[in-house]
């Protein structure tokens, strides 16, 4: 049986794409990113397979947090801060998709006008269509084709999250979660979730009266997790809680841009720390676990489909079924099927 | 599964009413399109830039100020230098019957004045994508 993944060599235009991409051109990167948001893995696993020895040089940073508080607008500024000091900075900037109609209205943009014309500033929309997570399902690659076209520093900005969106750890090196002051208490704070997977605080629109008190919740709540002793044969909680990184909580003011040269500093010590301590290499890790997983999981789906819909057997099954006995409901026919599939049964 | 089509809807100029760009944003949304909604005062160059990351299949222009003689031509002339061919533009807002022929001449493929429905623009869109 021939794996589905293994099929089809690299298509022309993805190869040309490419190409004019390593020459630095724009137009090639943005219809890279068009073609694996509409062609899925198929697609993806052509470019990526060209590309992935140039990648793994820039840095990415995560920004989540929830809708209004501020992460277009501090986006910008941070973007602002290193195309400052001449660094190739690109941005993916996730907005939700309507359940409903399929559509989606990205207002990001508007809050990052101040640098449109920057040559060294790459700002791309996306839907999330529909992926839960606070991702769009093509932002790994697209992370992957900015990494490949030199950016200095990839900026992640994922759509307006409430409390268990975190795909964006397994994407970025430094994740900040924006906090407007005014909302919830110390309990929403210690219930983990987004609060779990930050490396920064940021709590934004300081110039407002419960911006400390904000602080102090999250001061707290940093107090109360630093005490608490992790098992540590729990690989996962490991990558999450790090006991030499407390996270900094710090007040910005995202339109005047106030504390943001301080917030580049925490993000720059961060960075720093997760190189030497290794806890980059261990993330890295982590996130690629995960993507071999989804990937695997992709392929397998679409190999199981085609096998079990194209083998006259799956009907005999689906007979069983609808017999309705002990032994024929759709777990045990599942369980049967899995066994002979194992077996190999239908290769 | 249909095609996703992504769309930029741009104010041009020193133009500050963006109440029907906002209008059509919302309309496209929920007609199943991506609008890309970028804003107030945008310069040729911004506009020109933002098709270039973004990749749209259709950019509208929604314009009330008068300027579009000047701003329209401005754009397509950019257009042209950066060899972006695929885009299919359309403009909006208040544009006078007698400058249509001649926004049309500089390759803007349709204008939408006040009063059309929304339904007509995505019919014109998805029969006159260029890609």
């Amino acid at each position: 049986m021939e794996s589905s993944i293994k099929s089809s060599k690299i298509d022309l235009d993805i190869y040309n794409l490419i190409e004019k991409m390593r020459k630095g051109d724009r137009r090639a990167v943005a219809r890279l990113i068009t073609k694996v948001e509409n062609g899925g893995p198929e697609v993806s696993k052509q470019i990526i397979k060209e590309i992935y020895p140039e990648t793994g040089k820039s840095f990415i940073i995560g920004i989540t947090g929830s809708p209004g508080s501020g992460k277009s607008t501090l986006t910008n500024q941070i973007a602002s801060e290193y195309l400052k000091k001449g660094l190739k900075i690109s941005i993916i900037a996730v907005d939700p998709t309507s359940p409903f109609s399929g559509g989606a209205l990205l207002g990001d943009r508007i809050r990052m006008k101040s640098n449109f014309t920057n040559k060294n500033l790459f700002i791309r929309s996306m839907a999330n269509r529909g992926k839960l997570g606070g991702l769009a399902m093509a932002t790994k690659e697209a992370i992957h084709i900015f990494d490949a076209y030199g950016s200095d520093i990839i900026i992640v900005e994922t759509v307006g999250v409430g409390q268990s969106e975190i795909d964006i750890f397994k994407s970025a090196h430094t994740t900040l979660v924006i906090m407007p002051p005014g909302m919830g208490d110390e309990i929403q704070a210690i219930k983990a979730g987004i609060t779990e997977i930050t490396d920064i605080f940021v709590v934004n629109k300081m110039d407002r009266n419960e911006a400390d008190k904000r602080v102090n919740e999250l001061e707290t709540m940093l107090d109360i997790a630093e005490n608490i002793v992790v098992d540590q044969k729990n690989h996962n909680i490991r990558i999450i809680k790090s006991n030499k990184w407390r996270p900094p909580v710090i007040k910005t003011n995202a339109i005047s841009g106030e504390n943001v040269p301080e917030l580049i500093e925490l993000i720059e010590s961060h960075r720093e720390f997760s190189k030497t301590t290794g806890l980059k290499n261990k993330k890295l890790a982590y996130r690629y676990k995960h993507y071999v997983v989804d990937i695997i999981q992709y392929f397998q789906n679409k190999d199981i489909e085609r096998l079990i819909f194209s083998n006259p057997k799956i009907n005999e099954f689906i007979d069983q079924i609808l017999s309705y006995k002990t032994g024929s409901d759709p777990y045990s026919i599942s369980e049967m099927i899995l066994e002979l599939f194992s077996k190999r049964y239908f290769s | 599964m249909e095609k996703n089509i992504r769309c930029i809807v741009a104010k041009p100029g020193l133009d500050g009413h963006d109440r029907g760009a906002k209008v059509i944003s919302r309309g496209l949304r929920d007609a199943g399109l991506e609008v890309i909604y970028t804003g107030l005062h945008q310069t040729a160059d911004d506009i020109v830039e933002s098709v270039v990351q973004e990749d749209p299949d259709v950019l509208l222009l929604s314009i009330l100020s008068g300027a579009h003689t000047i701003l329209f031509p401005e754009i397509m002339k950019k257009f042209k230098e950066e060899g972006i061919n695929d885009v299919l533009i359309l403009g909006g807002g208040i544009i006078p019957d007698e400058d249509i022929a001649k926004m049309k001449e500089v390759g803007i493929s349709e204008i939408f004045g006040p009063g059309t429905k929304i339904q007509e623009i995505v019919d014109y869109i998805k029969s006159h994508l260029k890609r």
